[in-house]
């Protein structure tokens, strides 16, 4: 299974919280939705979030969840706010101009699975 | 008021319990500055002093080197290794400017402790001068100062999120009565999406504090979540969150006197929603909702009367084996 600093890498992303020992991360699983309510029901614990929302709510529903990470796609960068917020409840968070299917497949590619 | 070490030590503290040690340490290393652990009160060593001399001085302060300084500057770094040669060469009376290292690598006192790492990975050196802003030598720092700094404040987050958690946990107990509950109560704003999720995860937090299992915490976050976003979607005016945790159950109650709902039933449907587009692309509105909140909780009654408002209770039962506070002689 990767870790959050093998998923990095390999997608190239762009990592917009505090910097962490990301080799000590596995996630468990992996979910892509853009629809908050879904997010809430599908991602398990410990999984990484694909989405191309970027407002300050995903931190609260990141945190809730006990996500591993957050993968904002298609250029959409949050405001400062909300990585400060995510930098607050603990969020990694991490940026990326691809989109969510070339995202998905990446990660499919690498080894994570959907639950 | 509180000092400004401590208030920055107040935002170390280790959230949801057995937080993972590893990266914990990782991040002290950015949080931290070399300032906060150098040594302080260094030996220096003025370069006219002789070898002979040095060795005394390491001897009787049981160090292995020391920074040399001129008139507050400093001008090399001197250690054992300087020292045995001068010993080989049968030289202990020559100067310490003769042995000493002259282009020394020096770090600031304002970095970030990972700076200093960074330079003791690269480099097979055991100390390194630390500088001020105007370059003047303000400490040392050694790998055991970034060791013992790294502990000390782990330690001191452990124990404060332990005595946090120890506290919380024991309130059922202490307080003596015949039903004991703890109410929260938190008001929520229309149309506040950037606050959206602050009354959940601060009830989830405060459950965690109290002793519930995580399962627990998380499918109480999820339903109040859910609530809470209906009201910042939906209640024209506001509304008000209430939850009264008891040992054995945590009751959640959401109150507004928005629009109301016109068929509940209908409400319940999973991808029914009568959010506007605007705030379905932010992701709201899936009209999952109730869906999830009826997934998340023992009981759920909604009331709703159009024009008047809507009321949403919700139950969780704890188990015996989850249920908050030691329990157990009460039995």
């Amino acid at each position: 299974m990767p870790t959050l600093q093998d998923i990095i890498d390999q997608l190239e992303l762009k990592v917009l919280t505090v910097k962490r020992d990301f080799d000590a991360v596995v996630p468990a699983s992996g979910y892509a939705s853009d629809l908050l309510s879904c997010v809430m029901a599908g991602a398990q614990k410990h999984s990484v979030w694909v989405t191309l929302q970027s407002h300050a709510n995903i931190v609260a529903v990141a945190a809730l969840l006990d996500l591993s990470a957050v993968i904002i796609t298609e250029g959409a960068m949050p405001d400062p706010a909300s990585i400060a917020k995510a930098n607050e409840e603990e969020i990694n968070m991490f940026f990326t101009q691809k989109p969510i299917f070339y995202v998905v497949g990446k990660l499919w590619e690498m080894g994570l699975r959907s639950e | 008021m509180e000092n400004s070490e401590e208030s920055v030590r107040k935002d170390r503290v280790i959230t949801d319990g057995a937080a993972n040690l590893i990266s914990r340490v990782e991040e002290l290393a950015y949080e931290l500055t070399i300032g906060e652990v150098m040594s302080r009160n260094v030996k220096t060593i003025a370069p006219g002093t002789k070898m002979g001399d040095v060795m005394e001085t390491f001897r009787h302060a049981r160090i292995s080197g020391a920074p040399v300084v001129s008139n507050g500057d400093l001008i090399g770094i001197v250690s054992l290794e300087d020292l045995i040669r001068a010993l080989r060469e049968s030289n202990i009376q020559a100067p310490v400017g003769e042995y000493m290292t002259r282009q020394v690598m020096t770090v600031k006192a304002a970095s970030p402790l990972i700076e200093a790492l960074k330079v003791f990975d690269q480099r097979h050196i055991g100390r390194l001068p630390v500088v001020d802003e105007n370059n003047k030598l303000a400490g040392i720092i050694t790998k055991g100062d970034i060791t013992s700094g790294v502990m000390r404040s782990l330690q001191y987050d452990y124990q404060e999120e332990e005595v946090r958690k120890y506290r919380a946990r024991h309130l059922f107990e202490d307080i003596i009565s015949d039903r004991t509950s703890l109410t929260l109560r938190y008001k929520v704003k229309h149309g506040e999406f950037a606050l959206g999720g602050n009354a959940s995860s601060h009830i989830k937090k405060a459950l965690l504090r109290l002793g519930a299992s995580p399962q627990i915490a998380r499918r109480c976050g999820i339903a109040i979540y859910e609530a809470e976003m209906n009201i910042i979607i939906h209640a024209t005016r506001g509304g008000n969150i209430r939850i009264e945790i008891e040992p054995n159950q945590i009751l959640m109650e959401t109150l507004d006197d928005g629009p109301g709902i016109a068929d509940i039933a209908l409400a319940m449907t999973p991808g029914y929603s009568t959010a506007p587009d605007s705030i379905r692309e932010l992701g709201f509105g899936a009209g999952m909702g109730l869906k999830n909140i009826h997934r998340c909780v023992d009981d759920m009654y909604l009331d709703s009367t159009p024009g008047r408002g809507t009321r949403l209770e919700m139950r969780i039962n704890m188990q015996s084996q989850e249920q908050l506070g030691d329990t157990t002689h009460k039995s």
